[in-house]
């Protein structure tokens, strides 16, 4: 039973999924490890594969019509994420590696242009490493200060100083929604918030935009980026998005082919935008399974998977904290409503890397480690934590399973 | 899939629960910090090496139980034995964990004694650089007190 309140059939959809319904040995696969990496439908695995049997050709750059129709299919893609998250133009959606590039090539790009020695960018404690060490690595080129929003009690962030430590700032970049709290941020606040001082708002939305849905003009943000890979489409393909006119008042990221309009031997010509901030070949399969994976979102819609999760939350803290009481600490907001379904615990005293181990005996996939965000390990007191996240093809037999494993992990120690 | 129970051996999960050696040691003893950024685990080790000997060793630090339990052994395998002999054993160690790159510099008739029961981990290979953390700590401490 999905539930009453949902038009979600979690049943139906896990059979879209290979690897969800897979098993490993003879035991089902429980994949548990969403906020990862995503698990790819059917029509994702079939757009891509038809596309490399029958469509595979470069794009931009030649006339005859198997190109063309692939430079079509790759547009196509294009405008469907700019649908996605309602950006204004789809001009304003840069394809890139990964939601890690992105970051990258704002840092770079609209770092050292409008950035000096001095100048303030505010992050959180929350943030994944992609949205720290970029600044990190400005911090270390031309001496601007970091600034950092710390955690209340319950894991949301305190918001009590945020005025003074966005005084005279000129970047506020922050995450949706924590990748290991699951806590959910308050995005179109923290956007007004930095432009209330002038400073730009980036949100990393790699967390949010697989689980919820994404309206970037609401945000009033000036950049996002999220990744394919973790929903449903892909690895190697990110999302940029950014307002026109910031993306077209910046300098290029990378240089080389399809970035440029003109080049001679004393100097080059940007193209337009978005080819501009796409040099060179991009992943062209992976641009057209992500497309395949917004139509397959879209189509189920993001309020709906965002409902499901809302109902998994729940469960799965019920479930968590009843069974096992003060043997488990869950690293993350109690209220299903502010957080995401991605859960860190500790358990009964077990390594989360012998834990890990030992749910994968029943197929448990889980991710074990410190998520690629150090400095909040280090704020909540953990080296290391185990972390279960669940997406539109997890049900409530999923949440048994684990709490079943974690309960036979003690067995052993 | 091999079991866990290749993993956990009961001397394993001895000397997790009751780790020999652990501690710290004051200057001048030569402390080394290793860590594995995939798991967040992090080992010291602390070395009194005199007149080419480990007079004595103690490790802290946290992680898991074949990281701990593999550092543990280790202790006590290389506590009062001559440097060359501990080198020795550490590529023996190596070897079993077949991450050695120098195959024949290994002396097969060195008895690992209590930690031929890491054998295991190298049927589970993302365990293999918790088993070799303690280890690599140590030849790296090793290296630094030499000249």
């Amino acid at each position: 039973m999905a539930g009453a309140n949902t038009n979600l059939d979690a049943e139906k959809i896990r059979r879209d999924f290979p690897v969800v319904t897979s098993s490993i040995n003879g035991k089902p696969v429980v994949y548990l490890d969403s906020a990862n990496t995503s698990q790819k439908p059917e029509v994702v695995i079939d757009a891509m594969t038809a596309f490399m049997r029958e469509g595979y050709a470069p794009i931009n750059r030649s006339a005859y019509s198997l190109a063309a129709e692939a430079t079509e299919r790759y547009e196509a893609a294009r405008t469907k994420v700019a649908k996605f998250i309602n950006a204004k133009s789809s001009r304003e959606i840069v394809f890139t590696k990964n939601a890690t590039e992105a970051l990258n090539l704002i840092a770079y790009s609209w770092g050292r242009t409008n950035l000096k020695r001095g100048d303030v960018v505010v992050l959180t404690h929350m943030e994944h490493h992609a949205n720290i060490v970029p600044w990190q690595m400005l911090q270390q080129e031309i001496g601007i200060e970091l600034r950092w929003v710390p955690l209340t009690a319950d894991f949301q962030l305190d918001l009590s100083s945020l005025a003074s430590l966005l005084a005279g700032a000129k970047v506020f970049s922050f995450t949706s929604m924590s990748n290991v709290l699951g806590t959910i941020n308050p995005v179109e606040k923290l956007c007004a918030a930095a432009h209330a001082v002038g400073a730009l708002a980036i949100v990393d939305a790699c967390q949010s935009v697989p689980h919820t849905p994404t309206n970037v003009q609401a945000w009033g943000a000036d950049f996002t980026m999220f990744s394919s890979h973790k929903m449903c489409g892909p690895s190697g393909v990110g999302v940029l998005w950014g307002r026109e006119e910031l993306l077209e008042a910046i300098p290029p990221f990378l240089g080389g082919g399809n970035m440029i309009s003109e080049v001679r031997l004393d100097g080059f010509k940007c193209a337009e935008l978005p080819a501009k901030f796409e040099a060179g070949t991009p992943p062209i399969t992976e641009v057209v399974g992500l497309g395949a994976a917004v139509d397959y979102l879209s189509g189920i819609g993001m309020a709906n998977v965002r409902r499901h999760e809302v109902e998994m939350s729940s469960y799965v803290l019920e479930n968590l904290t009843s069974r096992f009481g003060d043997e488990i600490t869950i690293h993350g907001p109690r209220n299903p409503e502010l957080r995401g379904a991605t859960f860190s615990f500790a358990f009964r005293g077990i390594h989360p890397h012998d834990l890990s181990q030992i749910l994968d005996q029943t197929n448990v996939c889980v991710r074990a480690g410190h998520h690629c965000a150090k400095p909040l390990m280090k704020i909540i007191g953990a080296n290391a934590t185990t972390r279960a996240s669940f997406y539109l093809y997890n049900t409530k037999a999923d949440a048994d399973a684990l709490a079943n494993a974690l309960d036979s992990a003690s067995d052993i120690f | 899939m091999p079991g866990v129970e290749d993993l956990y051996r009961e001397i394993i999960l001895d000397h997790y629960r009751t780790p020999r050696n652990r501690g710290e040691l004051p200057p001048p003893a030569v402390c080394t910090e290793g860590n594995n950024p995939l798991c967040g685990d992090d080992i010291r080790i602390f070395l009194d090496i005199a007149d080419g000997v480990v007079r004595d060793v103690k490790f802290s630090g946290q992680g898991c139980s074949i990281s701990q339990s593999s550092t543990s052994m280790m202790t006590v395998a290389i506590k009062g034995r001559p440097v060359d002999e501990v080198r020795a054993l550490v590529r023996r160690f190596k070897h079993m964990m077949t991450l050695s790159d120098d195959d024949g510099a290994v002396d097969e008739s060195i008895k690992l004694g209590d930690i031929e029961a890491l054998g295991g981990v190298v049927k589970f290979p993302v365990r293999i650089k918790c088993a070799t953390l303690g280890w690599n700590t140590l030849l790296e401490g090793l290296n630094s007190t030499q000249g």
